[in-house]
């Protein structure tokens, strides 16, 4: 086991550069996963770390070693890929023992390895099968008894529920998460959804364009999302955002107009008169009042534990999340309150978090 | 009338009576004799699309039956007569005769040679061109030039190769390359490579290599870009240098394509005749069943024993055949 740091990291495909100088520490034993939308770099950084990518600039730690120009072999890390990767032609018993069989290890300990990761997995009476003829949750396991057998320094999981059905995908996270706290193996995990982000990292990072948005636990994300960016993309359904102006500052309170309303929350440093600001704040902070956001209901989305409410509030689309099953129809006219202890501020220029 | 119209009038009267054949056909089906109409419209229906079929396949199951079926089932027939004796039924005679022919031996012999090695020879260098060519970016231009070779008749080419191996007196100048190289690397004297007994065999297989190569590459390499990436990938975590990467991942995932181009080109390989008939006509110990089967049908003039030795061709290439369908449909699957 080991901590995994990357310092500086650059990437260029040609001459277009994806991935901007990028600084991530991951500690020792630590469930890490990397986040964020489509194109983002979350993969290519993963590919970079196992050494499947070059690295074009900076530097690449495992434990101490720097291991820029590696092969992944060496880098001693297993990988987890989104369609499994498993050898068609082996049978499970080989593909999970086949990186073993690489480093010329004794047959017996080979045997007696596989079985262990088997065992751990509920893979022993499909020792005998071909992948051909497992089911996908099966396959998956299959995948990651390949990496178990190795007893690597760092897991790096690519994507590896996404080929799942809904259900399966939550079950299998679950036994992720035990896998790793039975191993305590330093886990990178790459994800677009940020729901397996959420429940199975210890640490997040969120990656944007090639950047890295934020790093921090799940719920300091969730809590103090550090820009707009983070603050739309972690919570599902994500953060209302609702642009205003900052009208007036006077006796630690400011007013925020946003269009035909006004909010009056305590001030904070930075914020000045006349600024453009963004409001943020989480659906399930809205509540049903007799005054507050005039808005109209256009879609309900009952879930059975809540309902899910789309409002529209001038131009924008609101979403709330009420426990209580408020009878609710499309085109009704209602008032919502804030919670005004649970309210973000973001710079309307910057879209950085202001506290 | 000119040859060029010929040909033209000739392509327009077969396509034009393919396509008038399947739209009268199948409109008197469809109007005249299940009208999907009236009281039995739906039981109609049903009778013509039973017949449907049949009006697509009955030409082509004649023309096969007529031109492949009936000539198996006549050739067997002449295989046990005798023409001498005015067609008369001699049993096995025939095939008795050929067996103590030595010819007939030396050809059977070379067959085998022409089978051990040719597929093979193809085959891998088939691989290793689609392998080697898979990732550059003059890759394609160097698959086209050796796939170029199919596009030859096996005349052409061994006309090609007959110059390639040509000897000339050793005071005039060599126009054959193998000579002009072999005299250049301090050969004494030009060599007639095509009169070297067993020798003579292996340059002649050459062309057939030459030929084949092509098209073992253009099957493999699309084999070899069907291979999931991510297993390559997964083969280089687990720490599978490049030739284990090639011969434990990539050829166990195109086995099934390697065994239908391996067939392919051995059923070809039993039929070959034209590049002995042109290069050697079977001379120098270089006969070939093939090219046995014309020379005992049309020089000697031996119906029987000619027969014979392509009923001897047919019963190898068969089981070949059988097996090449059935790895080709369960690639298909």
């Amino acid at each position: 086991m080991a901590e995994v740091s990357v310092k500086n990291l650059r990437k260029n495909y040609g001459a277009m550069e994806v991935i901007h100088g990028i600084d991530v520490d991951i500690a020792d034993g630590e469930f890490v996963v990397l986040v964020g939308p489509s194109g983002c770099g979350k993969s290519t950084l993963l590919r970079m770390i196992a050494g499947l990518e070059e690295v074009t600039s900076g530097d690449i730690l495992i434990g101490d070693r720097r291991v820029n120009h590696l092969s992944p072999n060496e880098r001693d890390i297993a990988m987890v890929f989104q369609s499994y990767a498993l050898y068609p032609h082996k049978t499970v018993e080989a593909n999970m023992g086949f990186s073993l069989k690489l480093r010329k290890m004794d047959k017996a300990e080979i045997k007696k390895r596989v079985a262990e990761a088997a065992e751990i997995l509920g893979l022993t009476p499909y020792l005998d099968r071909f992948p051909r003829a497992l089911s996908g949750g099966q396959r998956q396991r299959v995948a990651m008894g390949r990496a178990i057998v190795r007893d690597p320094q760092v897991f790096l999981f690519d994507e590896p529920l996404s080929n799942l059905d809904a259900k399966l995908r939550v079950q299998m996270r679950t036994e992720i998460r035990e896998l790793h706290l039975r191993l305590q193996t330093t886990t990178v995990y790459v994800t677009h959804d940020q729901i397996e982000a959420m429940t199975m990292a210890d640490k997040i990072v969120v990656l944007n364009g090639g950047n890295v948005e934020q790093v921090g636990s799940p719920l300091a994300l969730y809590d103090r999302p550090k820009n707009r960016f983070v603050a739309s993309f972690i919570g599902s359904p994500s953060m209302n955002l609702i642009d205003g102006t900052v009208r007036e500052i006077s006796g630690g309170q400011a007013t925020l107009v946003l269009g035909d309303l006004t909010v009056t929350t305590p001030t904070r440093p930075g914020l000045t008169e006349g600024q453009k600001i963004t409001l943020g704040v989480r659906p399930e902070h809205l509540s049903l009042s007799n005054a507050g956001l005039p808005v109209k209901v256009r879609v309900v989305e009952p879930t059975g534990s809540e309902i899910h409410v789309v409002f529209q509030f001038q131009a924008q689309e609101i979403t709330a999340i009420f426990r209580d099953r408020h009878p609710l129809s499309p085109g009704d006219t209602v008032h919502l309150a804030l919670d005004m202890g649970q309210l973000h501020l973001f710079d309307g220029a910057t879209g950085n978090r202001m506290e | 009338m000119n040859p060029a119209f010929q040909g033209l009038l000739t392509i327009i009267i077969g396509v034009g009576g393919c396509v008038g054949y399947f739209y009268f056909s199948n409109q008197i089906l469809d109007k005249v004799l299940f009208p999907p109409r009236g009281k039995n419209a739906g039981r109609n229906i049903n009778r013509a699309n039973a017949i449907r079929p049949w009006l697509f396949m009955g030409p082509a199951i004649l023309a096969l039956g007529l031109y492949l079926a009936y000539p198996v089932v006549e050739t067997l027939r002449l295989s046990l007569t005798d023409r001498d004796q005015g067609g008369a039924f001699v049993g096995g005679a025939n095939y008795a005769q050929m067996f103590q022919d030595d010819k007939f031996w030396e050809a059977v012999r070379n067959n085998f040679l022409w089978l051990l090695i040719v597929p093979a020879a193809s085959t891998a260098f088939g691989l290793l061109a689609a392998q080697l060519t898979d990732r550059i970016r003059w890759g394609n231009i160097a698959k086209s030039l050796i796939f170029m070779p199919m596009a030859i008749s096996f005349v052409g080419a061994a006309v090609i190769f007959k110059l390639i191996y040509d000897a000339r007196p050793e005071d005039v100048q060599q126009i054959g390359i193998l000579n002009a190289v072999y005299l250049q690397l301090g050969g004494e004297s030009p060599v007639t490579w095509l009169t070297v007994p067993f020798w003579n065999n292996l340059f002649l297989m050459v062309v057939l290599i030459w030929i084949q190569t092509g098209f073992a590459m253009v099957i493999l390499s699309a084999a070899l870009r069907g291979i999931p990436e991510e297993t390559v990938e997964a083969a280089i975590v687990d720490g599978a240098n490049p030739f284990q990467i090639f011969f434990k991942i990539k050829m166990p995932q195109i086995s099934g394509t390697i065994v239908v181009v391996w067939t392919t080109i051995t059923i070809v390989v039993l039929k070959v005749f034209d590049i002995v008939f042109a290069m050697t006509n079977g001379q120098w110990e270089t006969q070939v069943l093939a090219n046995y089967m014309y020379d005992k049908m049309f020089r000697a003039n031996d119906w029987g024993v000619g027969s014979a030795s392509a009923m001897i061709i047919m019963l190898m290439v068969t089981p070949i055949l059988v097996w090449n369908v059935y790895n080709a449909r369960k690639e298909m699957r």
